[in-house]
């Protein structure tokens, strides 16, 4: 039986009792964020203060788990001190790693504390090796999270030809192109997961129900109506239904979930160093589930690579805390370049 | 308290007759609301819900409707402490309602008690439509990450809910 080397499960904590709930179900790695917009989910009441912090980080490592905190939105002028400040408390707090996405704070972070280990952010949007090793070079990234676009090919040639770590997504909501580069939600309300690490920040979303129907509305713009028994989706842009030449659909990209469960082998045989599933907004329930069956999933393939079959029960779990009607297997898969 | 039932106690999705409804929204309504503000207090009292996001509760009005029961609870944050409001009558058709809720959540029974057990997440289950929020969405979140973050107390606080399982 061919052994190989699992990848690291990373798993999403918008709260204490999610972390917990990480760790207690098999994650080896959790993500956190300050309770501010240096974090891309930088919803209202989501997200650790100090005190919450120590105390996740102390629970991880109890258990030999490591913490990552993630500072992955793009200092707004005139107040990069607050990124700054962030890096430096987690320094202080000692968590494993930061995941940065600006270069200038990569930059800060490698100067000023040279002992902490840097993740690049999804955020960051190195989709080339050459962007990878460049990370590496500058500010000795030791480990890459790849954009969603990339197909299991690309990835595994990025893998190829750099010696910094690749992490990859695994589970979660699609946010759907251009990661770190997305302006549609700022189209919108003024404000983007870049500026103030929210896409369509709540404020601005109202939920209309009506007999038989709900509307979506993003600032007053009307960007979907579901039937009552038809499956919903977050209120972003490019999850909307848009008339276009007379049609009506969704015309950027429907309301789904990425889910790798039926490529992991290859995943993990192209030598991904760490999986990540999406979701810090989720709550304690979630992270449960779907970190328990993601473990399931690695475990079973570390048994025995070749013979690994998806299980239909974990399909089913999965199903059950995505969004959208259908799970995708994003652009992995895809035919295109 | 929650975190007593024993692991493999798993709620499962139902959908109580609707003549139960019908009974339901004759009953007088405010017990409900007095139960919840209850616990919510205890939850304040004990410090459990961060004093940030409670700040921000603070005037508005909530309205919490089980569907397939007919039953309902109004409730407002004012000073500190959460205040059952007192109306009767289906919120959703009283006419001449004075009171605009600022938040709705609309859910059958077993929704809510999946929800309050943290067996289901309440994007899924929206995802799904079986959970539906109107009114203020922001804060909608704060009071969904709110109850998200407290740490429930371990059995020894609650011995009256001891279990086998622990
Ligand atoms: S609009 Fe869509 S693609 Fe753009 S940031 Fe939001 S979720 Fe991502």
């Amino acid at each position: 039986m061919p052994q190989i080397k699992l990848p690291e499960l990373v798993c999403p904590a918008g709260s204490l009792p999610a972390l917990k709930a990480a760790v207690d179900n098999g994650a080896d790695t959790v993500y956190f964020g300050y309770k501010n917009s240096t974090n891309a989910r930088n919803f209202a009441g989501l997200n650790f203060d100090e005190k919450a912090m120590i105390e996740g980080i102390r629970y991880a490592h109890a258990r030999g788990r490591h913490v990552l905190m993630a500072i992955n939105t793009f200092p707004q002028p005139g107040r990069e001190a607050e990124w700054r400040r962030a890096v430096d408390g987690a320094a202080d707090l000692g968590v494993d790693a930061v995941i940065l996405a600006d270069v200038g704070l990569l930059d800060y972070a490698s100067k000023r504390h040279p002992d902490l280990r840097l993740h690049l952010s999804v955020q960051g949007s190195a989709t080339s090796y050459e962007a990878v090793n460049f990370a590496q070079r500058e500010f000795g990234v030791r480990r890459a999270v790849l954009p969603r676009v990339l197909t299991l090919a690309q990835v595994e040639l990025v893998i190829k030809n750099t010696s910094v770590e690749i992490e990859v997504f695994g589970f979660g909501s699609l946010c759907v192109m251009n990661e770190g580069r997305c302006w549609l939600s700022s189209y919108a309300t003024g404000e983007s997961p870049n500026t103030v690490g929210a896409c369509s920040p709540a404020k601005f979303v109202k939920w209309e129900k009506a007999p038989g129907q709900m509307n979506t509305r993003l600032n007053g713009i009307l960007i979907d109506r579901y039937d009552d028994n038809e499956p919903a989706g977050y209120p972003t842009l490019c999850k909307g239904r848009f008339e276009v030449n007379g049609e009506t659909y969704y015309a950027l990209e429907e309301p789904t979930s990425l889910n790798v469960l039926e490529i992991l082998p290859e995943i993990v045989k192209i030598g991904v160093s760490a999986i990540k599933v999406e979701g810090r907004q989720r709550s304690p329930a979630y992270v449960a589930q779907v970190t328990r069956t993601l473990r399931a999933a690695l475990d079973e393939l570390g048994r025995d690579v070749d013979h690994f079959k998806v299980k239909p029960t974990w399909q089913t779990e999965l199903a059950k805390v995505s969004e959208g009607v259908q799970a995708t297997l994003g652009a992995y898969n895809r035919p295109w370049r | 308290m929650f975190e007593s039932f024993p692991k493999s106690f798993t709620i499962p999705s139902f959908k109580l007759p609707t003549f139960v409804s019908a009974v339901g929204a004759k009953l007088p309504q405010w017990p409900h609301a007095v139960v919840l503000t209850t616990g919510l207090n205890a939850a304040v009292k004990m410090r459990l819900l961060p004093e940030d996001s409670l700040e921000l509760l603070e005037g508005k009005t909530f309205l919490v409707e089980v569907l397939d029961t007919g039953s309902h609870a109004r409730f407002t944050f004012r000073g500190g402490l959460f205040r059952p409001l007192f109306k009767t009558g289906s919120p959703a058709t009283s006419e001449g309602a004075t009171v605009v809720d600022d938040l709705v959540f609309r859910a059958n029974l077993s929704a809510f008690l999946q929800l309050v057990a943290r067996q289901e997440d309440p994007d899924t289950l929206f995802f799904n439509r079986q959970l539906t929020i109107e009114g203020d969405t922001e804060l909608g979140l704060v009071v969904k990450n709110m109850l998200d973050a407290v740490e429930w107390p371990k059995l020894p606080h609650f011995p009256g809910f001891a279990t086998s399982s622990r």
